[in-house]
């Protein structure tokens, strides 16, 4: 094996300054999505949940279509497709007037897709809260919404911090995707250093690196939601 | 709103199915791979032997932490040199699925091996079984029975994952649908057949899905 290293290609001021904005992106575009991610899956997770049939069928066909195409299409279709097929004005303005159009196009397909498998957590948490406890809201002369803003949302939310963790580490991977639109994040920033300089092996252990430090990171933060979400005596470690 | 025409997909219908056979090839061959060095991981991780258990919960946890997408860079660019020529993007492609797959596949298994009960393997012990008779003949096909929804939902994102081969210009399905999108400029209609198509066909794995699970409840 033949190969001449030189991290000092690494702390150049051109490269490194590369390494910092392909970081900030990617943390920039995950956080967002996540965002988006958690607001409609929770929506969409409750409505799968919901007693009334119609909306049941919306939110079951959200989570598979989402689902069972890859993610790198969606991006492809919220990029290349959905400016084609909104009315023009809409399609010029995106394709146009659009700030940083990879980024938003990145964070809205990310966010979107995230949503819908946060949404089978947050159903998969809502089913896990015994029945004994909506029947005993409804008991005491609850309605429907108030059975889930006092019983059952409060309950489930604590329930699924822990499956959360893993979805939240997957949308910090998940948004080197955005790079296949144009957005220069972490892999597209070493990818780019690896082509310049020939130090392929460098520049992705830097990559690697970082990535391995935001999983860390996300992952003590999360054990600290845990911590202070955690339902005593009701999902204790050998639960 | 440009004109829509599908009579570009219906032309263009060979050199996708290539594509498509590209992707499930890899898929398969993937899956094989990533279950078996899966196993062999998870087994490393439960043996008890703590140097063993280490190197591979290392291993696991490291590859579980970057996107897939560096990965498949990784080793477009170390497999060649690491073996001093180049053996092409597919075999480059393939090693880096089975590897990063094989993460995934382990913790399956190693919840798969944790569900058989203690006291199959103290039975295997008592009959006079070495440890790789029990777990060939006890824990693993028991293992493997138990976890077969879950490895295959682990194929169907596997096989999703497979359009990730894009960003090294492998012919998949997802790469033969963007170049037919663009050199004939459309890009609206293959795009959205490349969704349909992987829709019917991860959908079509997740209700197998479905009913192998009320199968196995039953």
């Amino acid at each position: 094996m033949n190969y001449n290293w030189n991290w000092g290609v690494l702390f150049e001021e051109q490269y490194l300054n590369w390494l910092i904005s392909g970081f900030g992106w990617t943390i920039s575009v995950a956080l967002s999505a996540w965002c988006i991610a958690i607001v409609i899956g929770s929506l969409v997770g409750v409505g799968k949940t919901v007693p009334n049939k119609i909306v049941r069928g919306i939110c079951a066909t959200y989570v598979e279509i989402f689902r069972n195409v890859p993610l790198l299409v969606q991006m492809f279709i919220w990029y290349f497709a959905v400016p084609e097929m909104l009315p023009e004005d809409w399609g010029r303005w995106m394709k146009r007037d659009l700030p940083n159009p990879e980024f938003v196009t990145a964070v809205v397909a990310l966010g979107l897709y995230t949503a819908s498998r946060i949404a089978e957590q947050v159903r998969a948490g809502i089913e896990t809260v015994p029945p004994g406890l909506s029947a005993a809201a409804t008991a005491h002369g609850l309605s429907t919404a108030q059975t889930y803003r006092y019983v059952l949302l409060p309950i489930s939310f604590r329930i699924i911090v822990p499956p959360l963790t893993s979805e939240f580490l997957t949308v910090f991977k998940n948004s080197s995707l955005a790079l296949t639109i144009g957005l220069l994040e972490l892999t597209a920033q070493s990818q780019q250093i690896a082509e310049y300089t020939f130090q392929g092996f460098e520049a992705f252990t830097a990559a690697t690196v970082i990535y391995v430090c935001i999983a860390l990171v996300a992952t003590i933060l999360m054990q600290v939601l845990e911590k202070y979400t955690r339902i005593p005596g009701y999902v204790g470690k050998e639960a | 709103m440009t004109d829509f025409d599908f009579n570009v997909i219906w032309s263009s219908l060979p050199f996708l199915w290539q594509g498509l056979q590209l992707s499930l090839l890899l898929t398969l061959l993937s899956i094989i791979g990533g279950i078996v060095l899966g196993t062999l991981l998870a087994l490393a991780r439960l043996s008890g032997i703590a140097p063993l258990a280490i190197v591979a919960a290392t291993y696991v946890n490291l590859i579980r932490s970057v996107p897939l997408i560096l990965v498949i860079f990784w080793f477009y660019f170390l497999v060649p040199l690491a073996l001093g020529r180049p053996i092409g993007g597919f075999y480059s492609a393939l090693i880096a699925f089975v590897l990063f797959e094989a993460a995934y596949y382990s913790e399956i298994m190693r919840a798969g091996i944790q569900s058989v009960k203690r006291g199959q393997v103290h039975a295997g012990q008592s009959t006079g079984l070495s440890y790789w008779q029990i777990q060939r003949y006890v824990v693993l096909p028991q293992a493997f029975r138990n976890m077969v929804p879950i490895l295959v939902t682990q194929g169907i994102i596997l096989f999703q994952d497979t359009s990730l081969v894009f960003v090294v210009s492998l012919r998949d399905f997802m790469t033969a649908s963007s170049i037919v999108a663009r050199t004939e400029g459309r890009l609206v209609e293959m795009y959205l057949f490349a969704a349909l198509v992987y829709f019917v066909i991860c959908f079509s794995g997740s209700m197998l899905v479905r009913s192998l699970k009320s199968r196995m409840a039953t």
